[in-house]
């Protein structure tokens, strides 16, 4: 029990695909000018995440090794395909703002880097477990960063008004940066710093040590 | 012919894969650490995408656009939902016979790019091109000059990026932007850059 619980939470804070396994970036910083656009893709996510990992998990000792990479590819890309016509029926404005990302989750590294690094070697229903967890961490990032970048950058949260701003005669004047896609870059290198000042084991090691007590000139 | 170099410009500056639309991130932050290994990889994206991009193009304008399969006898047919799993097939195929290749022939670059080769199936810079390439109608000329100037620019891009984090190493940064954290704030700051080409016009 505590096993799942470890795979199912573990990749929230102590692992996150994000921050610490760097999988998944693009889609996290294409589509999170807005929260709820964020929101399905996260769920979207999250749903190929598992599935995908459960059904490789269940015919893994039958794929030869040298077309591993196919086999897995077709499976996932099934499942996205199923994704993206069921949006289309029944959430089209969401899914036109979207636009090429939903077809990008196939190659969102999260579906492939777990169905490589867990689904290969794990049973089924443990496989799923840690697809459910990855996109859960996956998706913590994205709300993240969405809930800053619409907050900040239009004062709105779920296109809902917290924030007046001055065009609506309010006080708070919109930082347009925030809805560029630079600034996702910025709030996730922030978040990290956040998140590895709490969890003091993920600090990466410096490659080159500046001596103690060295002068400048010393140094160069 | 000036259309087509226009187009070459416009892939790799104005519309560059990784700086402007954030396409192939992944690899982009992982294997940018030495410039050896980012132009290896750049490299390898380059051929990639000049194979990959115009492949798609031939099945989409002959088997999978509406109308496609007429010379078969089935002008109704509209096979374009399976886009997505024909371009990845064949993104799939070409990387396995390239990593194929590359251990026989490259051992030192196979080894370099270790876990990373498999990975390029899923560089979102390489199936986002066949993407771009279907929404904006490219013919198959068009097809070859921007698969190929896409690769260029991401090259390029993950070349820059591993040159600064190379003098990067040198300089006391906080603890917990350490590594990754600061990696971000820089390719921010490039891709801030980046978008002064945006107003472009070609």
């Amino acid at each position: 029990m505590s096993d799942v619980k470890k795979v199912l939470f573990g990749p929230i804070l102590a692992n996150n695909p994000i921050a610490l396994q760097i999988l998944g970036i693009c889609s996290a910083l294409a589509v999170t000018s807005s929260l709820s656009v964020s929101l399905v893709m996260a769920i979207a996510l999250t749903l190929v995440t598992a599935f995908s990992s459960f059904f490789i998990a269940i015919i893994r000792s039958h794929i030869p090794n040298s077309i591993r990479i196919i086999v897995q590819m077709i499976i996932i890309a099934s499942l996205v395909i199923v994704v993206d016509q069921v949006l289309k029926a029944f959430a089209y404005e969401i899914s036109k703002q979207l636009s090429v990302f939903v077809g990008l989750i196939i190659t969102n590294c999260i579906v492939m880097g777990r169905a490589e690094a867990f689904a290969m070697k794990n049973g089924p229903v443990m496989s799923f477990v840690d697809g459910i967890g990855n996109g859960l961490g996956y998706s913590a990032m994205l709300i993240i960063v969405a809930f800053f970048r619409e907050l900040l950058g239009a004062g709105k949260l779920f296109g809902v008004e917290i924030f007046a701003t001055v065009q609506n005669g309010g006080w708070y004047q919109p930082n347009g940066l925030m809805l560029l896609p630079p600034s996702a870059f910025f709030v996730i290198g922030l978040v990290i710093w956040a998140l590895r000042s709490y969890k003091k084991e993920q600090v990466e090691e410096p490659e080159f040590k500046i001596a103690a007590n060295s002068r400048s000139q010393e140094a160069l | 012919m000036e259309h087509l170099i226009s187009l070459f410009v416009k892939a790799v500056f104005v519309e560059n894969m990784a700086l402007a639309f954030f396409l192939g991130m992944c690899t982009f932050l992982a294997l940018s650490k030495k410039v050896e290994t980012a132009i290896g990889l750049g490299i390898a994206v380059v051929v990639v995408l000049a194979i990959t991009v115009p492949l798609n193009n031939l099945l989409y304008q002959n088997l999978l656009v509406d109308g496609a399969l007429e010379w078969a006898g089935l002008p109704g047919v509209d096979l374009s939902f399976l886009g997505l799993l024909s371009y990845i097939g064949v993104i799939a195929a070409v990387v396995q016979i390239l990593e194929m290749t590359l251990d026989k022939y490259m051992p030192a670059l196979y080894n370099a790019l270790g876990v990373f080769l498999p990975l390029i199936t899923v560089n979102c810079a390489i199936m986002g091109a066949s993407l771009f390439m279907v929404e904006r109608d490219y013919n198959f000329g068009e097809s070859v000059v921007y698969g190929v100037g896409a690769g260029v620019g991401w090259a390029l891009a993950i070349a820059a990026l591993a040159g600064i984090r190379e003098k990067l190493k040198y300089s006391d940064v906080p603890a917990g932007l350490r590594g990754l954290g600061i990696t971000f704030i820089t390719v921010g700051l490039m891709s801030l850059g980046f978008m002064s080409f945006s107003g472009v016009q070609l």
